[in-house]
């Protein structure tokens, strides 16, 4: 038999097996905590952490997507602390990339009164558009930090290994080795990277052509696949 | 065979685990790693090329374009700014007239700046890269120092020197602690006798070192690591470095030690890579001393426990100093702190069951086994067994590392041994740039952990640094504000987003509304990070807040 749990989360008794996190418990009981890095598909690693939750009022909040539930423990999902951290995490966010493609996290501004200009003259993550092949564009002006694509380029999915992180700290940001093109680099353009961004960074590029207005035949153009040149075969 | 395949000759069917030592040999050859080599040694170690790139661009010492014959970086944190380093940073770049970060045009000069280098006694401090050479420090830095050549400094040791600072320097003799455990004690009165003694970590989290021993030697789990933290790069802290070249065999010996009491027979020494290759060097030497003199290696003294020490090189990393990103290094990988749980006591390095203990720890067990827990409590309080290593700098009359017997108070330490106040006190930081200020009349607090914990302090790793009223507190915040910046991991939000703001805010003139601003990233960053440096990195800023709220 499996061992179980219980815990009370906003007041109300739940009991799991151990184990479970405290995200998949407060979904079992409606209760609503927001996520931005968290997807079903990828590995969680605890990376924005807009899911905070305080647990016994803790010194620290818990991620509640990596979190295990522990017995007799007594959550809150939404209390001053938690909304605090939320509101500032989303405020710093937000004074560093562009989200106007992320209508999820402008939901969650909205729900925690960012104030949207509360860092001015802050320093932006500002990329120019990567725009090297014929089948997505990357724009990291709008990228969050989630890894999600680098996980599914790598072990969570598809083992190409494009892309990876440089940098460090505020300067982090996704890139391919010594950032060549897409085409240069080992990605086979599978598009698992496009089906997990949760921002407007990585696009189809018919996507993007529409956005920017341009004629179908500019999109046609633009989209063709490029005879494949350098292909060496190594000893 | 051309150089760069003799250079990576050795690495042929070593893994990613020999990451780091590659891009050092290669780095150290070429002065920085190229494209093609990066190729080389996908291929070699079978790591991808983007993880490899991935990895250079997370390390500081690391280049991936070319860089002068030699780097200089000179370090602007706070003892050494205190001391001038801007002055000498400017001046450099004035005679060799470029900017900075830039690369002379005869391609022979690179010159920066750099974080806290460990060498605050000896303040303004900077590191020397040479190409084809390594690194060596230069202590009290002036540019023509730095442009002309190589310099040794010496410790500066004080306090009681009641134990680990005694017999500095001495020939290898005997492991006779270790002798001890090996022929009379079993693992787990080893392991009584080190919970006894009340040894708590030095590294600054101050857990009890005993509890950490039983807890991994419970694992029925193989192989098990024993992992010796010398990546020191508190800003302030430098007691380790000494620890390492003046009592190398001290610190073997309690890896050994640990090793035998939770049954391992690997030991790594992971030492930040901004000390010069020296240090580093000198450790290699006392290992070989010792397995030549039948102390470490296979069937130690005779017995039937085996046990090697490893040394490993850091790659200019804060974040490397706390436990699980430091196993990622080791691993090859980004040091990104992993979550927790599971602990290193059942997944650490390899994920494998792992004791990682500090320097100062480790060198603390070799005399409680050879003299006995009650021994080692004949110093100190209960709560605060044994003596204690302080690094002090900034405006005393003697900064360097001094051995305590805690229960002193801070003035009694730095009046009666430290040479006394240098002008007149405005601030102390303790334990760190992730520590807190005190003001003049905090100071007669006794140097404890508990002492320190109940005045909302911390002793942390041991620093100490002393302001007078010469200095800009605006300026020291600037300076905690950019070394926070810069050593972000980038993990998670909090941190990554809040080390940027947070440092911003304390660079520029003061606006309205910057308290609260503080208060909420300084908040958030200490709730809500995912580790230590980011659950730390506002509570210098967040304490001068308290103090001096007319800064904000
Ligand atoms: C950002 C950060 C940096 C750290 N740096 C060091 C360090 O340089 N040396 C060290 O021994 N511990 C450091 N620690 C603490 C280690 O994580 C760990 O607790 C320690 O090495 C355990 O050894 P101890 O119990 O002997 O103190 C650091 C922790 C954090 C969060
Ligand atoms: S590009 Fe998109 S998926 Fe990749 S890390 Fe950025 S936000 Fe996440
Ligand atoms: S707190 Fe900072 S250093 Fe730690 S994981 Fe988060 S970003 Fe990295
Ligand atoms: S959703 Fe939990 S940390 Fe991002
Ligand atoms: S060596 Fe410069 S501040 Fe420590």
């Amino acid at each position: 038999m499996t061992k179980t749990v219980t815990l009370t989360i906003d007041g109300d008794s739940i009991t799991v097996p151990e184990g479970t996190t405290i995200l998949e418990a407060a979904r079992q009981l409606d209760k609503d905590v927001p996520v931005i890095c968290y997807h079903d598909a990828t590995t969680a690693n605890g990376l924005c952490r807009v899911c905070v939750v305080d647990v016994n009022n803790g010194r620290v909040l818990q991620p509640a997507c990596v979190a295990a539930c522990t017995d007799k423990a007594t959550v809150e999902t939404r209390n001053e602390r938690v909304e605090r951290s939320r509101r500032t995490i989303l405020e710093m966010l937000n004074s560093a990339v562009d989200l106007a493609e992320a209508p999820e996290i402008q939901d969650l501004m909205d729900d925690y009164s960012v104030d949207r200009e509360r860092f001015p003259d802050a320093k932006r993550r500002e990329h120019d558009l990567k725009d090297d092949n014929p089948f997505y564009v990357r724009d990291y002006s709008q990228c969050v930090l989630c890894w999600r694509c680098v996980q599914v380029c790598a072990e969570d999915a598809q083992y190409t290994f494009a892309l990876t992180l440089d940098g460090r700290g505020f300067e982090t940001h996704v890139s391919t080795a010594f950032d060549i093109a897409l085409t240069d680099s080992p990605c086979v353009f599978c598009g698992q990277c496009i089906g997990v961004c949760p921002t407007g960074a990585l696009k189809p590029k018919v996507e993007f052509g529409i956005q920017q207005g341009w004629s179908m035949e500019d999109i046609q153009r633009s989209t063709r696949r490029p005879r494949r040149k350098n292909i060496t075969i190594e000893d | 065979m051309n150089e760069l395949d003799a250079i990576l000759a050795p690495y042929q069917g070593r893994q990613r685990d020999a990451l780091l030592p590659v891009l050092w040999d290669v780095q150290t050859a070429y002065g920085y790693i190229s494209a093609d080599a990066v190729h080389a040694i996908s291929h070699t170690l079978r790591v991808p090329e983007s993880d490899i790139y991935g990895v250079i661009g997370f390390y500081s010492l690391f280049h991936d374009e070319p860089v002068g014959e030699t780097v200089i970086r000179v370090c602007t944190d706070l003892s050494c700014g205190l001391a001038g380093a801007d002055d000498v940073l400017h001046e450099l770049l004035v005679e060799i007239g470029i900017g900075h970060g830039e690369t002379s045009s005869d391609g022979r000069y690179t010159i920066g700046h750099t974080t806290c280098l460990g060498l605050c006694e000896h303040a303004p401090a900077a590191l020397v890269s040479r190409r084809g050479v390594g690194e060596h420090s230069v202590a009290s830095a002036t540019s023509q120092r730095l442009l002309n050549g190589t310099e040794r400094y010496g410790a500066v040791v004080g306090g009681d020197a009641l134990n680990l600072l005694q017999d500095l320097d001495q020939p290898l003799q005997d492991y006779a602690a270790l002798r001890q455990a090996l022929f009379d004690l079993t693992q787990e009165q080893v392991i009584a006798e080190v919970e006894q003694s009340g040894l708590i970590g030095r590294g600054g989290a101050a857990f009890p070192t005993g509890m950490k021993w039983k807890f991994t030697h419970a694992v029925d789990k193989w192989p098990k690591y024993v992992v010796c933290n010398a990546d020191e790069s508190e800003p302030g802290t430098f007691k380790d470095r000494v620890l390492m070249e003046h009592r190398p065999h001290l610190i073997l010996e309690g890896m050994a030690l640990c090793g035998y009491a939770i049954g391992a027979s690997k030991g790594y020494l992971f030492v930040r890579g901004e000390y010069p290759l020296a240090t580093s060097e000198h450790l290699v030497e006392a290992i070989a001393e010792a397995e030549a003199a039948g102390l470490l290696g296979d069937n130690i003294m005779g017995s039937d426990f085996s046990f090697r020490v490893e040394i490993r090189r850091g790659a200019g990393a804060y974040i490397c100093g706390e436990e699980t990103a430091l196993f990622e290094a080791i691993e090859g990988k980004r040091g990104f702190p992993r979550i927790k749980p599971p602990y290193p006591t059942t997944h650490g390095l390899f994920q494998q069951p792992t004791v990682v203990n500090n320097v100062e720890t480790l060198s603390a067990v070799v005399g409680i086994v050879e003299h006995g827990a009650a021994w080692f409590k004949q110093w100190g309080t209960e709560k605060s067994a044994g003596t204690k290593l302080i690094s002090i700098s900034g405006h005393v009359g003697r900064p360097g590392v001094y051995e305590i017997n805690p229960g002193m108070t801070l003035r009694e330490l730095i009046e009666d041994h430290c040479g006394g106040f240098v002008g007149e006190l405005q601030a102390v930081l303790m334990g760190g740039a992730a520590g807190t200020f005190l003001t003049p009349d905090e100071i007669d607090v006794r140097l404890t952990f508990e002492d320190l914990r109940a005045a909302g302090s911390t002793l942390g790793s041991g620093a100490i640094m002393v302001f007078n009223t010469s200095v800009d507190m605006r300026d020291v915040l600037g300076r905690l504000g950019k070394f926070f910046q810069h050593e972000s991991c980038g993990k998670c939000f909090p941190c990554q987003l809040g080390t940027q703001r947070q440092m911003e805010i304390l660079v520029r003139e003061p606006l309205a509304g910057d308290r609260e601003r503080l208060v909420d990233i300084g908040l958030t960053m200490t709730e809500a990070s995912l580790c230590g440096l980011g659950q730390t990195a506002a509570s210098a800023v967040l304490s001068a807040i308290q103090r001096w709220p007319e800064l904000f």
